[in-house]
């Protein structure tokens, strides 16, 4: 298991929204210790009759938490990421989309900087088999097993969680790095931790158009990773110069397509899937 | 947001970027009396301005007039050209290079600037280009500046201009959420100025809350994508005759890609996102639906959104548009079972894996 275990505890800056409120309930479900929930000017009331909630993140340092998720509108995240920096929780998950790029490229520094791990903006968040999940991955598709998945996109991490699931294995840990142009975690920082795990020993990259994050993880793979990576890369069929849909799938100047993509992962050795449902059998050869 | 120049240079202004005279019209009525000889620039967001005809020169009252004329009204590159720029011509020595631009790998702005400015960047030799990451933490500060001057060699007084201004830029591309901020050509001109001829600003659409509305219509969409924009939808327009509506960027991507293998063409891109509304399915086929398609696929892997709230807006909108195109359906996730029995019900095929429905849908027409 990779940054979370069935200890880990975590708030949620933003529990009484919509999305804040029905995740949270999910991630009761599914075995996390939500510990406490920040809304300002709701402090002393509770979420679902069991999770105290409180004013600030000061006030949530009290049930000694390591983690956070924010669920907040995108003009608020900065100022709650830093609230939550500045509190030293050590895993800032931000689950909002359409963050300004500026915002979170400060986010990522600072909190680099003091060593904590960013998670999102603009993704899933992460999973580890039936330990803990902090995010809004679905409970039903998982099952324990080997093998490591990080991913850029949300919906198809699902689909290729659930493949392999249904094919018999199971998953180590699934990371969903964000949609955006400017996340937390490149595919070399998670590449770093699944080749660590013990629990680990089969690696999925879900990556897509756009940047070139693809590009330096396959490098990385060649030069120091043992265990086992296959890939899936999204956007094949994309025009260049069109946002599909992410902010940071987007084809520029030339740069982040998917014959790029393929290209590095060829070279280093790694199978790329033709199709997302193909991802199982790649693993098992 | 791509802005057009003169909203470039308006920016610049203010925040002391030294630019050349000048004002923006619409209509010939609005020309003043010359006082210098000027450039007349076509306000277009596209590049390639000059080569395409786009900027006209005059020394006369006459010839500015008849160069206002010449350029409102005409189509460059299918744009029409609605406003033109007047400005003082500069007298240029040599023309530089500078921008600000995100850097994605570093997660971090990126200068990059060179003495071989007034053409493509992409085009200058690498030896010729200084690029200079700017830690987000530590943002600009003159050290940088003089690594850049002392690459590019300029001269003591140009240095501590190009020091200023330089600073100035960082604080636009910061200021107003840029994505990029490029002048090229700076120019340098004979009585020894720094001069931006030109203003290239792309602001992050995220950050529109905390600035001016600017109300640009984005050139590179096409009538039915601006139209997705302002109902809340990712969607882009392919040139396939299969309609797409899924769910999630990165499944919806797929999606497309695995009809590509398939030999179907695509008609577009659609992500519905996380939605739980029968409303925004119902709205969706009517997007898609004008982009006048031989059949329609929908891939929906549920979680937060639900396969049979999909299913039914899939039912509403096949009786509210009166469909009669195929539709083929994958439904796989949270209430699937649901989801494909509303389908069956209302004689709509349904499949529970992603790659039979995309066989199907390519041979049902």
């Amino acid at each position: 298991m990779v940054l979370i275990n069935k200890n880990t505890k975590v708030i949620v800056q933003g529990i009484t929204g919509h999305q804040g409120s029905f995740h949270t309930g999910e991630m009761l479900k599914f075995g996390t210790k939500v510990v406490a929930g920040i809304a300002p000017g709701k402090g002393g009331t509770k979420f679902a009759d069991k999770v105290p909630i409180v004013n600030s993140v000061a006030e949530a340092m009290q049930f000694e938490p390591d983690a956070t998720m924010i669920s907040v509108p995108a003009p608020y995240v900065k100022d709650a990421a830093y609230e939550a920096i500045d509190n030293g929780l050590k895993i800032v998950y931000i689950l909002t989309e359409h963050v300004p790029y500026q915002d979170t490229m400060e986010i990522v520094r600072e909190a680099s900087l003091r060593g904590i791990t960013v998670l999102g903006p603009n993704g899933p968040g992460i999973t580890v088999p039936f330990e803990s999940k902090i995010g809004i991955m679905p409970n039903h598709i998982f099952k324990e097993g080997d093998v490591a998945i990080a991913s850029r996109s949300g919906t198809l991490t699902y689909e290729i969680v659930y493949a392999v699931t249904k094919a018999g294995m199971g998953e180590s840990t699934v990371i969903g790095l964000g949609g955006d142009r400017v996340v937390g975690l490149t595919f070399i920082d998670v590449l770093k931790m699944f080749e660590k795990d013990e629990k680990t020993k089969r690696i999925v990259l879900v990556g897509e158009i756009g940047g070139n994050n693809e590009e330096l993880a396959a490098d990385y793979i060649k030069k120091h990773i043992k265990k086992k990576v296959v890939a899936y890369i999204a956007g094949r069929s994309a025009p260049p110069g069109k946002r599909m849909g992410h902010a940071g799938a987007i084809i520029e100047r030339g740069v982040g397509t998917a014959e790029s993509k393929l290209k590095a992962f060829a070279e280093a050795g790694v199978k790329v899937a033709d199709y997302p449902q193909d991802i199982p059998k790649l693993l098992e050869e | 947001m791509n802005l057009y120049e003169y909203m470039g240079k308006d920016i610049f202004r203010q925040y002391g970027i030294p630019v050349p005279n000048g004002y923006v019209v619409s209509s010939v009525d609005e020309v003043r009396k010359l006082t210098n000889p000027v450039a007349v620039k076509s306000q277009i967001l596209l590049g390639g301005r000059g080569k395409a005809g786009g900027i006209k020169f005059a020394k006369t009252d006459q010839e500015l007039r008849d160069a206002v004329k010449a350029l409102l009204g005409t189509k460059v590159r299918n744009l029409t050209v609605t406003k033109v720029l007047i400005e003082d011509m500069l007298s240029i020595k040599h023309e530089y290079y500078v921008s600000i631009a995100l850097n994605r790998s570093a997660r971090s702005p990126t200068v990059i600037a060179s003495a071989m400015g007034g053409v493509e960047i992409e085009t200058v030799p690498d030896e010729k280009i200084f690029k200079r990451i700017i830690d987000p933490s530590l943002g600009y500060s003159d050290f940088i500046g003089r690594e850049a001057s002392t690459f590019m060699g300029l001269s003591p007084d140009l240095s501590k201009q190009f020091l200023d201004l330089l600073k100035k830029l960082y604080n636009v591309y910061r200021g107003e959420d840029a994505e990029l901020v490029e002048i090229n050509p700076l120019v340098e001109t004979n009585d020894g100025k720094l001069i931006a001829a030109d203003a290239k600003v792309v602001i992050d659409s995220d950050a529109m809350f905390r600035h001016r509305e600017f109300n640009i219509q984005d050139p590179e969409k096409t009538p039915l994508e601006l139209k997705a924009e302002g109902k809340g939808y990712a969607f882009v327009e392919l040139d396939g005759d299969i309609g797409v509506i899924a769910n999630g960027a990165g499944l919806t991507m797929a999606t497309l890609d695995a009809l590509l293998l398939h030999k179907g063409k695509p008609r577009n891109f659609l992500d519905l996102g996380g939605t739980d509304n029968v409303d925004i399915v119902v709205n969706a086929f009517d997007l898609v639906l004008e982009a006048k398609p031989k059949a329609i696929l929908v891939n929906i892997f549920g979680g937060v959104t639900k396969c049979d709230t999909v299913a039914q807006g899939i039912v509403d909108a096949k009786k509210k548009f009166n469909i009669k195109i195929p539709i083929v359906v994958r439904l796989s996730g949270v209430h699937e079972e649901e989801g494909r029995q509303i389908l069956k019900e209302n004689g709509i095929e349904a499949f529970s894996e992603m790659m039979p429905a995309i066989e199907r849908v390519t041979k049902v027409f």
